[in-house]
């Protein structure tokens, strides 16, 4: 059954932003029979089924290699966390309702109906041990894209009212106020105001007409503002006419992670109208993964008609504004490591752009063991981070980053996404971890040069 | 009707018809499914290169999974190479394949045959042993599984009841012990059928699967 959403506070002093720790947990929302639910999820799960999934869904082999791919088996060594097995009882329906042979399987009763309470236990498996990173798709022999299937599983979900709690309430949140952080358009307009004045930087915000559309990231509103800074401090520089615009600045999209897509549609739609309404050429995302998912791949889809301008990943626009001239850079004598977003680089195809960016600057990259498209997740992504029950599964998951950023030796440590780089935040805070996680963006914006 | 007759008769009749079914039917329940239109900007629009470079690059496991899947793959080759030369490189098969279609070839030498029908016994009993022993492959494991396996084994394990026998090149009308190489027959007639409505059909999903994947991978131009 769902609280009311105002029973559902903030906690922004955290490492890391989510809601307080529900001292009740609700993962189970509405008051709705489970025959209706599974009704539910039966209609979102079929609408899902194109072609690919099918393909995906009768093609495993059940060769457990998904496994030792996986951040979380990998620390932990407990089988459920197999990716494949996170999708069983989607298999079981698929085989069951919708497969070639599901006239057999239902007739001879070779597969049971999935019922509400293995939804119910399989919740953890689709959204807390399952950050969607798709390290898994790269080593399954038959090709099969499991990360994509959990976004698909995910849609069910959210269809039978299994979501967890803090999920959904962000989620939530995010569709009712525009922001899951609480990073509504009078407090966007507040922060800019103020960032404007004390670090003396021009930042336009609804201008009628831009050349460029940027975007934020709650997590950078309303943690790590110096992010808006850096990206009106390369924007001014670029040369571009740019603008903010309080119809549409919040890129994430937990409408997308909590599987909900009428809310991922509305998130996205109110970035295309904003971009549409002050004719610009190039939507610039923020430093975050999803988001580039949600708009770079999944946008146009949901307007259902091609884009009338560009989406940009930030480390994209830097990198094309290093390479046309555009942008001028101080060189920076250090060693970095770079972690790549999974949304952004394995799955979003975008992987040499921030090396384009650090090779600019002549820092010299030192990749961890598994990098670009191998990279190995922080564990906060998908949603995960803001779950408090996951803690210490991402935690362990996390050991593995400490482990391979820490074998690089290198003195600074770079990424590009916001939620990522809170999960470091909360790391570093929970195993007491020396390394601090930076931004790209806003190393690139300490060395601008005329 | 004697058996042998049977299977060389309708019994292949029926599991070829099977297998043809089978496939068409499991390909179809695929290809009906509805695609949805994609609008996103693509960073190439070489998809079926995409696709056909992800069937060809899956058929070995990337470098940073290989300490992990190693001895798997490896093992998983054995016994499909072995497989492979056994029916393809027997000179009793490919008088058998001659009778159906007239297409024929050279016979593998002796020892290749025998370190095939080694690979063979030894790569499936090693998977059988992992299936059984790890706690992934236990989870996993289905009665697809198990049934496939065996189902794969038994011609394997009648053939070499046939070999036992004195070999007589060829395909011959009448065989001097009939009865085991019916069961052999049999046993492999059952293998086709079975195929297209197990996890056998792997055989021709894995090029569907994989180039799904390797298209959208390159519509994103990101590796895989």
């Amino acid at each position: 059954m769902s609280a009311p959403a105002n029973d559902h506070p903030l906690d922004l002093e955290s490492p890391r932003f989510s809601i307080e720790k529900p001292a009740a947990r609700y993962d189970k929302q509405g008051e709705r029979p489970d025959a209706e639910r599974l009704v539910a999820a039966q209609r979102a799960f079929g609408r899902d089924f194109g072609r690919a999934a099918a393909a995906y869904m009768e093609s495993c082999i059940h060769c457990g290699n998904c496994a030792e791919a996986c951040h979380f088996y990998l620390t932990t060594g407990d089988p459920k966390y197999t990716p494949i097995w996170k999708l069983e009882p989607f298999k079981q329906a698929y085989k069951r309702e919708a497969g070639p042979f599901a006239w057999v399987y239902r007739a001879l009763g070779l597969k049971r109906a999935v019922t509400v309470e293995q939804l119910e236990a399989w919740q953890e498996l689709v959204y807390d041990s399952c950050t969607m990173c798709g390290r898994c798709t790269q080593i399954c022999p038959m090709g099969i894209d499991i990360a994509g299937l959990v976004g698909l599983a995910r849609h069910a979900m959210f269809e039978a009212g299994l979501v967890p709690h803090e999920l959904w309430a962000v989620a939530e949140r995010a569709e009712r106020e525009g922001s899951p952080l609480g990073a509504t358009p009078k407090v966007l307009s507040e922060r800019l105001e103020w960032l404007a004045d004390d670090y003396e930087v021009e930042i336009p915000v609804d201008q009628p007409e831009a050349e460029v559309l940027a975007t934020f990231s709650s997590i950078e509103i309303m943690k790590y503002p110096e992010s808006l800074v850096a990206t009106a401090k390369v924007l001014n520089r670029s040369g571009y006419t740019w603008t903010v615009s309080t119809r549409g600045y919040e890129a994430t999209n937990f409408g997308m992670l909590s599987g909900n897509v009428a809310w991922q549609r509305s998130m996205s739609l109110k970035l295309i109208e904003a971009a549409i309404a002050c004719k610009a050429k190039i939507l610039v995302l923020p430093e975050c993964g999803h988001a580039y998912s949600a708009l770079r791949w999944q946008g146009a889809n949901m307007l259902g008609r091609p884009l009338p301008f560009r989406v940009l990943h930030i480390s994209e626009f830097l990198a094309e504004s290093l390479r046309s001239g555009r942008l001028k850079v101080r060189p920076l004598a250090m060693a970095a490591a770079f972690h790549d977003p999974c949304q952004i680089s394995r799955r979003g195809g975008a992987t040499s752009a921030p090396r384009e960016v650090l090779a600019a600057l002549g820092v010299e990259l030192r990749e961890t063991k598994d990098a670009g498209a191998r990279n190995f997740c922080c564990g906060g992504g998908g949603g995960v981070v803001t779950i408090h029950r996951a803690d210490p599964l991402r935690h362990k998951a996390f050991e593995i980053k400490m482990a391979q950023l820490d074998a690089t030796g290198a003195e600074l440590a770079l990424t590009s996404c916001a939620n990522c780089r809170q999960t470091f935040d909360d790391g570093r805070a929970h195993f007491g971890w020396r390394r601090e996680m930076g931004s790209l963006l806003e190393l690139v914006a300490g060395q601008l040069a005329d | 009707m004697e058996l042998l007759e049977f299977a060389r008769g309708p019994g292949l009749a029926i599991a070829l018809a099977l297998f043809a079914i089978g496939t068409v039917w499991r390909l179809a329940g695929i290809f009906r499914r509805p695609v949805k239109p994609d609008y996103s900007e693509p960073r190439s629009t070489a998809l079926a290169a995409g696709a056909l470079r992800a069937i060809v690059t899956r058929m070995w496991h990337p470098r940073n999974f290989r300490s992990r899947t190693l001895v798997g793959t490896l093992n998983a080759y054995g016994y499909h190479v072995g497989l492979a030369i056994v029916f393809f490189g027997f000179a009793p098969h490919i008088a058998f394949v001659e009778r159906l279609t007239g297409l024929a070839w050279p016979a593998a030498p002796a020892w290749l045959f025998a370190v095939a029908v080694a690979l063979t016994f030894i790569g499936l009993f090693y998977a059988l042993m992992v299936r059984l022993t790890s706690p992934v492959l236990r989870l996993l494991s289905n009665f697809d599984d198990w049934a496939s396996w065996a189902i794969t084994i038994a011609p394997m394990v009648t053939g070499m009841a046939v070999i036992m026998l004195p070999i007589e090149q060829g395909y011959p009308a009448s065989p001097a012990s009939p009865v085991p190489v019916a069961i052999h027959l049999l046993s492999f007639e059952l293998l086709i059928a079975w195929l297209p409505f197990s996890k056998l059909a792997h055989a021709f999903l894995v090029f569907v699967s994989r180039g799904y994947t390797g298209a959208a991978f390159a519509r994103k131009g990101a590796d895989l």
